[in-house]
């Protein structure tokens, strides 16, 4: 290469690269996309639930990374049964208010929240506490309880569940926040990120009947992800999962685990209860799929004790 | 009195009554307190006579105070508290916009035999045997069926519609929500009784009340002596017989200037029609009338009581056998006793008690109530059973026990009803997922919320269920829940008598608070 070809070229690459960034710049300063997520997980001990949220989406760089303005959002909660908040069966009422509350505060433009519930939908709402949290803070609260609001859909490279019929809101919105509670479960062991998505589907029963834990981990292979995960791990039902049968079942771990890796979220939730994670079989099962990762050490994981 | 205001005030009242009733039984979110119903329900006679029976107290004796109306103002229960009766009156005004005919109505002589007859037969079941007589001839709960099995239906439709189109504006105030319907058989019973009820108000007035109704007979059989009643001035009269076609009850004999007292319902019609104020609504002296003793007709009473009082013992015997439980099949989902509702104390007493009004069909949060076909045997038709195919009762509900109108259904305390138990889960491991898929389930476990059924280790990394029949409650919610098809591996069966469970007991978890992250 000549000394001349070598200028003109390097000034060209060198002009290019500048473009880039100055436009990239501006790009950010005009779209709000803000910077790249630093920490894959954040994991937040020892205060409320309100606290801790406000505190761990701070260090993911607020919930504007995840919400545009004038956006419509899903905060799926866990609010299956007909249990007051106390027990921890369902998601806590504080921490799905939070997060509704910093929805709106990053623009958006409508938050829903839905879920399909075991127990009777309307008592599990009320007495969960979940529906007048979320009405406070603005929320819309729409029932899942009709086969009429579920669409089918397919699931791409699913061993076990290839097609389900999910709620049109998961659908119809543009953000969707996957907020679980952790949980003893009877059958699973676990129950946390992933498997609340037996809350947006309409046949959970066909998941029980062809190998459960598969339809789980298939399930994460359905293109409408989570932006984020935000795992309740406040009050914890730690055995008598996923209802509990008396406050005997709850140990108070005030914690809270943020990510957008559900599967290192699970994984995360796991050594909480002080389960074997390849016990909870959907773990290695997703991981397997490459929905997420379940090896921890290879995270860039920031842990914060308040 | 004369006053055409009478008339107003009986479609005012009566209206406002309907409109209750309707609210009552169509209100799907369940809006209206127990005890607001239950002052409602307290003065429908039928279910008042039976809760009175089972508690004895003043409270539940507005059958009482129908008597005592009735004894001063005649069947003024037929046109302001019956629902049915009501119901009848708008009937027949649709059916006068149908053809005039159809309101022109004219005197008739009563259907003494057909009605005298249908009452000593529905007393003396009920006395002798039980209610299941009533169960089809109680006008509210013919009513209530109605209501149930065709009105809410519609309500919901419409509330579906109006959800629809809200929802595409974005709100979601109100709820798609699913009509549920029963098994079709069930449905004959108040579809027969639609149409002869319809049929006959939409022609013929009052004649359902005034031939079949045991209530409306029974009632007018007392409003003979009644203080207050129709009369017909005869000086004023000039026998224009407006009257007598303008008459629902066809009770009107203007040529004799006479009113049958047994069959008027108090409409207060004629009153606003006689156009020569002749007729008022007042006082009367009851004048003794020497009787001649009519054979025939005591013959026919006497003969139709002996036969009766037969009868229900030979149906009873052949009865009986459905309710005695036998030991279960392991392999298939074999029931051997329904499951009656919580509150219900046993299957005899509930079916001995519930006229089948299906009020706690309607106002079941989780229509896990529904009318019985033969689960009960014929006597049982239409009262309420549990059908955990379809639903299970939710463990913090008690709205059935608490409106029942006849005390069937013993009220019922949160605690006391989570420790009720009405039947027993049964467990057929051949059946389950586990055993058969070796494969994770476990929805049973899930769903039970005393965790009588729970999960112990089995191949592998596998659990399967166990039962702790201790602590279970029956509620059905594992019945529900368990997937396999078409015999469910687990399933309730239902207790003859109902028992009391135990307490579920839990011990502190060796788990503790964390102070440093295990990850």
């Amino acid at each position: 290469m000549k000394r001349r070809d070598f200028l003109k070229k390097s000034t060209g690459a060198g002009l290019a690269a500048g473009a880039a960034i100055s436009f990239g710049r501006h790009g950010k300063l005009w779209a709000n996309t803000g910077e790249r997520v630093k920490y894959d997980m954040v994991a937040v001990m020892g205060g409320n639930p309100d606290a801790m949220f406000d505190i761990g989406i701070q260090e993911l760089g607020g919930l504007s990374t995840f919400i545009q303005k004038g956006q419509k959002v899903l905060v799926k909660p866990n609010i299956g049964w007909d249990v007051i908040p106390e027990l921890a069966a369902n998601t806590n009422p504080l921490l799905v208010k939070r997060t509704i509350e910093q929805c709106f505060r990053a623009g958006a433009k409508e938050v829903y929240i839905f879920d399909h519930t075991c127990d009777n939908w309307v008592n599990c709402y009320k007495n969960s506490g979940i529906e007048r949290a979320a009405k406070d803070a603005g929320a819309k609260v729409v029932s899942g309880d009709t086969e009429k609001y579920y669409q089918e859909i397919e699931i791409p490279g699913g061993i076990r569940l290839k097609r389900a019929k999910v709620h049109e809101l998961l659908l119809e919105t543009d953000v969707f926040l996957n907020i679980p509670i952790l949980k003893h479960h009877s059958s699973t062991r676990m129950t946390g990120a992933l498997k609340n998505m037996m809350g947006v589907v309409w046949d959970r029963g066909y998941w029980h009947s062809n190998d459960l834990n598969q339809c789980i981990a298939d399930y994460a292979l359905f293109e409408k992800k989570p932006d984020l995960n935000i795992i309740d791990c406040y009050n914890v039902v730690v055995k008598n999962g996923p209802q509990g049968v008396s406050r005997e079942d709850v140990v108070q771990m005030r914690s809270l685990i943020l990510t957008t890796d559900w599967v290192a979220g699970d994984t995360a939730a796991s050594k909480m209860l002080n389960i074997p994670t390849e016990k909870i079989e959907y773990i290695p099962m997703a991981h397997k799929l490459g929905v997420g990762n379940m090896n921890l050490e290879s995270l860039n994981i920031r842990r914060i004790k308040m | 009195m004369r006053s055409p205001f009478l008339r107003s005030f009986r479609i005012f009242f009566s209206a406002i009554i309907f409109i209750c009733f309707f609210i009552v039984f169509a209100d799907f979110t369940n809006l209206i307190p127990a005890k607001y119903i239950n002052i409602l329900l307290s003065l429908q006679f039928i279910s008042s006579v039976l809760k009175y029976y089972d508690l004895r107290t003043l409270l539940s004796a507005g059958f009482a105070a129908v008597l005592i109306l009735t004894l001063l103002t005649g069947r003024s229960y037929c046109s302001f508290l019956c629902p049915l009766g009501i119901g009848q009156d708008i009937f027949s005004r649709i059916g006068g916009r149908i053809k005039k005919k159809f309101r022109r109505f004219g005197y008739k002589k009563p259907y003494t035999v057909i009605r005298y007859s249908l009452l000593v037969i529905t007393l003396t079941v009920t006395i002798v045997w039980g209610v299941y007589l009533l169960t089809l001839l109680d006008p509210f709960s013919i009513f209530g069926r109605f209501m149930t099995f065709f009105a809410k239906p519609v309500v919901i439709l419409l509330n579906n519609f109006v959800a629809g189109i809200l929802g595409k504006f974005d709100i979601y105030t109100l709820s798609h929500l699913d009509i549920g319907g029963f098994h079709l058989t069930a449905y004959s019973i108040p579809a027969g009784f639609f149409i002869l009820v319809g049929l006959l108000s939409l022609t013929r007035g009052r004649l359902y009340c005034n031939m079949i109704c045991p209530v409306g007979t029974l009632l007018g059989l007392l409003s003979k002596v009644s203080l207050f009643r129709i009369k017909i001035n005869k000086s004023q009269c000039s026998k224009c017989g407006l009257c007598s076609v303008g008459c629902k009850s066809s009770c009107i004999d203007f040529l004799n200037s006479h009113v049958d007292v047994s069959r008027c319902v108090d409409c207060f019609n004629c009153i606003k029609i006689c156009p020569d104020k002749a007729i008022s609504y007042g006082f009367v002296n009851v004048k003794r009338k020497v009787h001649k003793t009519d054979v025939k007709k005591r013959k026919f009473i006497a003969a139709s009581l002996a036969m009766l009082f037969g009868l229900p013992y030979t149906a009873r015997s052949q009865d009986k056998k459905t309710l005695v439980p036998t030991k279960a099949s392991t392999v298939k989902e074999e029931k051997t006793c329904p499951v009656c509702p919580p509150g219900g104390n046993s299957i005899e007493d509930f079916n001995t008690d519930c006229t089948a009004c299906s009020l706690c069909i309607t106002a079941c949060p989780n229509n896990v109530l529904q009318p019985a076909l033969l689960q009960y045997g014929v006597k049982g038709m239409m009262q309420p059973v549990m059908d955990y195919h379809k639903s299970f009762c939710t463990y913090n509900c008690t709205v059935c026990t608490e409106i029942c109108p006849t005390n069937a259904l013993h009220p019922l305390v949160l605690e006391a009803k989570k420790l009720t138990r009405i039947g027993k889960a049964i467990f057929i491991k051949d059946n389950c997922i586990v055993k058969t898929e070796k494969t994770a389930c476990g929805a049973c476990s899930e769903a039970c919320p005393t965790k009588a059924v729970y999960m112990v280790p089995y191949e592998g990394n596998l659990v399967i269920p166990e039962t702790n029949n201790e602590i279970c409650i029956g509620c059905g919610h594992c019945e529900f829940a368990c997937p396999t098809t078409p015999y469910k591996a687990i399933f309730v069966d239902g207790l003859p008598v109902h028992e009391v469970a135990q307490k579920p007991e839990t011990e502190k978890s060796d788990i503790v608070t964390p102070v440093e992250f295990p990850f």
